[in-house]
């Protein structure tokens, strides 16, 4: 290899190969979608063939995917739904149609099997623990069931679905994802109990209804996943109320802009590279925050003119100091002279 | 920002003496509008331009060392070393500098993007993106601190002071030309900075190790890799091939490099013209420091479109395939400025060029007149059909 590389450089020999063949390219981790299947109306299970050996992964776990789309890749994290050790080695994640989404309309509406998508690390903490707690409970609603009917079916699997109670929340039945199967655990396990909510007729799901729901929601696991509105009340009725260290979640928004007032918040950065913190305040860009937080990074003009400065986003979103264009997205290169962190972001820097 | 009293240049025929400070605003706020649009229009047609060129560079390359594994053959070297120039052409030009730039980065695509290309020549991608798309792209043509002015080897402008060693710049013009791509690499190490003892030396070392290694990668591949795989009786013969391709491709960048802003028409600017100066008066100087090269579609692509160095400068992160479409709105905006958008074909523009090296090798010489304020060529009228008549012809009806 050594020796290739010497007639290819500066190109590596995989560039050639991957000229050849794309599918011969080692260098980036892509795989074939190989069926869509529709589970609800609005929701549809991808699914795909990764083009490398699956390294595995926890069930409540997501992924990072990636397409083309106009030419320009995005990234987005969807929760895996497929079994761990699929036996054809096929992996899913599960979409929800938004409508004024990007990636999740491509999804559900357009993309063919056949098309190539972009595969990133496995990650998240949100998973069953090694020993499996005795008794829980699950909380989700509209998409946020996925990750959690992941870990219902490991639980299935290992023989674990011994006192689990499971509330969801939809709009209508039909909406459920994943409904007739859920359906068929409630009635063939005696220790699986699914709970429905319906929001199409009842009022949305409060903290105070669990009482009646789960009388003994204080001392279960409880496993939770769903918009951020819910997990946010939930999660200050269980520091107010309960043991917070037993509430485990899944936050899939990123956490940005937290409500209308604060367009242009300023933000906090993490520098994942140099392990540096940094606040910046209303307009301030994230190369300045960072320089006063103590961080050697690189920069040119300072105008927005050379991409010295770039740094890919890890999360996050930044705010375009000279627009104030809102944009960014996981994965994409920023210019860190012109763009202000808004809310939470972490660049690789 | 100038006051309302002041002007940015105090010599009176610099069109940014004539500019009010509203107009600077207002010719800036124009050329934002122009690059916002095309940023909002770029998509899929623009990706697969950048990937199919790739493409082509890379098999053109791979194609034209096979061809030259029998370059003992000289149907084969001519054929092989002509394929080689090309490739190498195009991967410095329309696709390493216009990558590096980050062009493309819009993409989200790492592999085609300015933090991780690296190219076909002696400079180091780190090292050329600080001096050429800092230092150049930012303080374009002000003498002292846009180190490209002559790359502090040369006099090109009657504003740099003359020195004795200048006599020389005949000389190191031709050796710049053969060996362009050595010499931008040591540019990029920034030789005033370590004569003058402001470079930071850690730095420095660090830097020449870099290009050490980059420089070592190249030789291996070009002058030994590649003539070995030529066999004992090819060897010498593609080693010729290389070197003669290095060299084609030196002199051809070296050339549309030069022509970019040191031909007549171009201006440049004293420090005190660029201190403090807003966007607008940013573009300005853009517009004004470069020079474009007519020609057909096929060299604005070997030039790397670097022949619209214009609109190369006021958007250098503008995909470079997308300057052509832009050109009439820059000229639009000259014209109702009463701005000059330098321009003039190949020949004229080197030669201008090497006449300057040559005069400005000694001492003295005068800025050298401007373009006029551009005007919209008038429109050429096709004539209509025509019949005729006993009286000769008359137009047609209708
Ligand atoms: S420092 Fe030049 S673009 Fe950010």
């Amino acid at each position: 290899m050594h020796a290739a590389r010497a007639i290819t450089t500066p190109l590596v020999p995989d560039d050639y190969l991957g000229l050849m063949n794309p599918a011969w390219s080692a260098r980036e981790l892509t795989g074939t979608i190989e069926r869509i299947k529709p589970e609800t109306e609005q929701a549809s299970t991808v699914v795909v063939r990764p083009n490398f050996p699956w390294p595995g992964h926890r069930p409540g776990q997501y992924l990072r995917i990636g397409a083309e789309l106009n030419g320009i890749r995005h990234w987005r994290a969807y929760s895996l739904t497929s079994d761990p050790d699929h036996p054809d080695g096929l992996v899913s994640i599960t979409v929800k149609h938004v409508e004024a989404g990007l990636m999740s309309p491509w999804f559900t509406r357009k993309v063919e099997p056949g098309a190539t998508v972009f595969l990133g690390e496995v990650e998240g903490e949100f998973r069953l623990p090694d020993r499996l707690p005795d008794r829980s409970l699950f909380i989700s609603a509209g998409s946020g069931v996925t990750p959690i009917w992941s870990m219902l079916r490991d639980l299935e699997r290992r023989g674990g679905l011994d006192d689990a109670l499971h509330v969801h929340c939809a709009r209508e039945p039909d909406q459920v994802i994943f409904g007739a199967d859920l359906r068929r655990m409630n009635s063939t396990y005696e220790g699986y109990t699914f709970h429905e909510h319906h929001t199409g007729k009842l009022p949305r799901i409060v903290p105070q209804n669990l009482d009646e729901i789960c009388p003994d929601w204080r001392d279960r696991h409880t496993f939770m996943s769903g918009p951020r509105e819910l997990m946010d009340v939930m999660e200050a009725h269980w520091k107010a109320e309960a043991d917070r260290d037993l509430l485990f979640t899944e936050r899939f928004q990123p956490i940005i802009g937290r409500g209308d007032a604060d367009v242009g918040s300023g933000g906090t950065v993490s520098f994942r590279v140099t392990d540096v913190e940094a606040t910046c305040d209303v307009g301030v860009s994230i190369l300045v925050g960072g320089e006063q937080a103590g961080a050697l990074l690189p920069f040119g003009c300072r105008l927005g003119i050379c991409h010295t400065c770039v740094g890919r986003l890890h999360s996050g979103q930044v705010r375009d100091v000279r627009t104030g264009e809102l944009h960014g997205e996981q994965g994409q290169t920023v210019r860190t002279c012109v763009n202000a962190p808004e809310g939470h972001v972490e660049i690789e820097l | 920002m100038p006051g309302a009293e002041t002007f940015t240049s105090s010599d009176p025929s610099h069109p940014l003496h004539r500019l009010t400070p509203a107009q600077i605003e207002e010719i800036g706020e124009a050329f934002q509008v122009i690059g916002d649009e095309v940023r909002t229009d770029l998509g899929e047609h623009d990706a697969d331009y950048i990937r199919s060129l790739i493409q082509f560079h890379r098999r053109l390359g791979a194609l034209s060392r096979i061809v030259l594994m029998a370059s003992r053959y000289p149907p084969a070297w001519v054929l092989g070393t002509t394929g080689l120039s090309v490739a190498k052409i195009l991967e410095n030009m329309e696709i390493g500098h216009n990558i590096l730039h980050g062009q493309w980065d819009w993409m989200n695509d790492p592999n085609i993007h300015s933090s991780t290309w690296d190219w076909d020549t002696a400079s180091t991608s780190a090292a050329w993106k600080h001096s050429h798309n800092y230092l150049h792209h930012t303080y374009t043509n002000v003498v002292g601190k846009d180190k490209d002015v002559g790359y502090e080897i040369m006099r090109v402008d009657p504003k740099q002071r003359w020195e004795p060693r200048f006599l020389a710049q005949p000389v190191i013009n031709v050796f710049l030309m053969l060996f362009f791509e050595w010499g931008v690499a040591v540019h990029d190490m920034d030789i005033e900075g370590i004569k003058a003892g402001t470079k930071d030396m850690k730095q420095l070392r660090r830097e020449l190790k870099e290009f050490g290694q980059k420089a070592g990668r190249q030789i291996l591949k070009d002058y030994i890799a590649f003539p070995a795989l030529s066999g004992r009786k090819g060897f010498k013969r593609t080693l010729q091939a290389n070197i003669t391709a290095n060299l084609i491709r030196n002199v051809w960048s070296n050339a549309i490099i030069f022509c970019g802003h040191f031909p007549d028409q171009a201006y440049t600017f004293t420090e005190e013209e660029a201190a403090d100066e807003s966007r607008g008066a940013w573009y300005i100087r853009q517009l004004l420091g470069a020079a474009n090269i007519e020609g057909s579609d096929t060299f604005h692509l070997m030039s790397g479109n670097l022949s619209y160095q214009v609109e190369h400068h006021l958007f250098p992160d503008m995909p470079s395939s997308r300057y052509k479409e832009i050109a009439p709105q820059v000229k639009a905006i000259c014209e109702r400025y009463e701005l000059p958008y330098n321009t003039g074909p190949f020949g004229q523009q080197w030669l201008m060029v090497q006449r300057t090296i040559l005069r400005l090798a000694f001492p003295g010489g005068a800025p050298r007149p401007k373009a006029p304020p551009y005007v919209e060529p008038p429109a050429y009228e096709t004539p209509g059909p025509v019949v005729s008549s006993s009286a000769g012809p008359i137009p047609a009806f209708p």
